[in-house]
């Protein structure tokens, strides 16, 4: 049984068809990529499995209970953190407030401690800046506390939109070890990313999302030998 | 205890002792007005101030607040609720009329959820004076029932409404600055910066505004009551634009979501509007200047406040933290400027 099942998902934005049976899972400790072009879906996916928004068809199953009609804020509860496109740090609020209210849905002043703590340890750039306020951080470090904040609702499943979108290559490179970090720490990670080579490299294994379906889907490593997938996605080898 | 703590009681001391010491009850009757609209501010300064829910029509649960006083304490319906059991009864009347706002604009934001409530701002003056039959129309409904403390009545004194008005704004005060500091609160800050972000934090929107709509509501109830009983009269006239208008001003130029700012904004503008220009007006008849009427220059007054305070101090006089920020961000450390450049330009190679 899987951490997540998606199963034959429809989605619309008004009259526009976003999303047409697609299905996908994963399991628990995996790190899986969804990969694709601009408007492909790869947002719209993530956001039916947080529940910011309705499927007209289909299945989300998390850890064997149905999640499709749930609200997010239940679905955060349930263990799914998403870390949104974009960042959307709380600009006026400073590093620490950032990272009180990615635990809103926790109760316990113990384990927020606990999973403070947690959190500055992956991310330490974040512990000397947390009294300033998170819209003066670079570009970077504002990405890594999407993430922390992504965090601390202790989530058992990680998804992140776009975490390298307009970072400099190193910042990237530091970016992809952490996600990685996150996995082998227990935390299974559904990733978005444009950045396909970079995302295949760190993921069990992959989809491909074209115009709203899922065009492929298979290992990682067989994702990235493959001659479609390469032409398409890869830079036909040269990048 | 801090100093600010003892300020603060002297502040409180110095409050309860005035009628004593000032025996001129038009004063009196001054300050109860005053923190008639205190209380107002103080409600609005949750939906605005605190969730960043703009409410143009805000005089509507006002209205709502003094017409429940005007109807379920008066011969109107011969209905006599005691005055201090309407204080419980007036804010959840208020609260469940502020839900009633509250659900069909929760998916608006900005500019059109302030035109859906300067809407209703206008639809709950309009239906009192148009439901005549039980409200009396433009004529309003009048001698409402005295209020009275083990078996004394208030009378005419201001006095008495005075006390049960500083009462309520120190209550006020405490509810506001636990709700600032609970869970809500912070949910209500999240919301106000950025509302996608909050729903990705779990913050379950829709019932954090409704609570900012209703709870903001439930003060303009207790002022309603209040207002109406010492005024012993209500009528639809008394809850126009204009005081939605006023008491928007107050937080703006207070500072909103600060506290003591809007109490401060609120003090100001009442005192100019209810103590200064009617003084100056009556100095300059005393002094042979008899056409003048300065209480005419009211609204060109608040004109001008407003336009100074945008171009000088627009996060008010006692501003919050955030808003602060808010108004000042585009001071950013050059050094990280010029970092965050480097870091899109090497998106783009």
């Amino acid at each position: 049984m899987a951490l997540l099942e998606v199963d034959g998902l429809d989605a619309f934005y008004g009259r526009i068809r976003a999303l047409e049976g697609v299905s996908l899972r994963v399991a628990q400790g995996e790190i899986v990529a969804l990969i694709g072009a601009n408007g492909a879906g790869k947002t719209t996916t993530l956001r039916a499995i947080s529940g910011l928004m309705r499927a007209a068809k289909g299945h989300i199953v998390f850890d064997g209970h149905d999640i499709g009609r749930l609200g997010p804020a239940e679905i955060v509860r349930r263990g799914i953190g998403h870390s949104p496109e974009g960042r959307r740090v709380f600009a006026r609020m400073t590093v620490r407030e950032n990272l009180e209210l990615g635990a809103f849905t926790r109760t316990s002043g113990a384990e927020f401690a606990e999973d403070f703590e947690r959190v500055l340890a992956i991310f330490p750039r974040l512990r000397e800046r947390l009294t300033q306020k998170s819209g003066t951080l670079s570009g970077g470090e504002q990405q890594m506390l999407a993430m922390a904040r992504a965090l601390m609702s202790r989530p058992r499943l990680l998804m992140l939109d776009e975490p390298s979108l307009g970072l400099s290559p190193i910042l990237v490179q530091t970016i992809f070890r952490v996600i990685r970090e996150i996995n082998e720490r227990g935390t299974t990670v559904l990733l978005i990313e444009q950045n396909a080579r970079q995302a295949l490299g760190i993921a069990t294994r992959g989809y491909v999302l074209e115009v709203g379906k899922i065009a492929f889907e298979d290992t990682a490593a067989n994702l990235m030998a493959s001659e479609a997938v390469r032409a398409a996605y890869l830079g036909g080898g040269a990048a | 205890m801090t100093r600010r703590h003892a300020a603060l009681g002297f502040l409180g001391l110095a409050l309860v002792v005035y009628p004593f010491v000032d025996r001129n009850n038009s004063h009196v009757d001054f300050l109860a007005n005053a923190g008639a609209f205190i209380l107002l501010a103080l409600g609005l300064n949750i939906v605005v101030g605190f969730a960043g829910l703009l409410d143009l029509g805000y005089a509507a649960f006002f209205a709502i607040g003094s017409y429940s006083y005007a109807m379920l304490a008066s011969q109107q319906f011969g209905i006599h609720v005691p005055f201090w059991l309407m204080l419980l009864i007036a804010p959840v009347v208020a609260a469940l009329f502020g839900l009633l706002l509250g659900a069909p604009t929760l998916r608006l934001r900005g500019d059109y959820l302030a035109i859906v409530t300067l809407g209703f701002g206008e639809i709950v003056p309009q239906t009192f004076l148009n439901l005549s039959q039980y409200t009396n129309g433009p004529n309003g409904i009048s001698s409402l029932d005295q209020p009275s403390l083990f078996g004394h009545a208030f009378g005419f004194s201001a006095t008495p409404y005075y006390y049960v008005l500083l009462g309520l704004i120190a209550l006020g005060i405490l509810a506001a600055r636990n709700l600032q500091n609970s869970r809500l609160g912070r949910a209500w800050m999240a919301i106000r910066e950025d509302e996608l972000a909050a729903r990705h934090m779990g913050i379950n929107t829709t019932a954090t505004k409704l609570a900012a709509f209703a709870l903001g509501a439930s003060f303009s109830g207790l002022a309603g009551v209040v207002y109406a009983a010492k005024l012993d009269l209500v009528s639809p006239d008394e809850f126009g634009f204009n005081v939605s208008v006023l008491v928007l001003s107050m937080l703006v130029l207070g500072g909103m979501g600060n506290i003591w700012g809007v109490i401060v904004g609120s003090f100001v503008l009442s005192f100019i509007n209810s103590f200064l220009l009617p003084q100056s007006t009556s100095l300059a008849h005393a002094a042979g200047f008899v056409n003048v009427d300065f209480t005419n220059y009211r609204f060109m007054l608040y004109g001008v406040i407003l336009v100074t305070m945008m171009l000088f101090r627009p996060e008010g006089l006692i501003p919050s933290r955030q808003r602060a920020a808010e108004f000042h961000e585009a001071i950013l450390d050059p050094a990280l400027a010029a970092q965050e450049q480097s870091e899109y330009e090497g998106v783009a190679r």
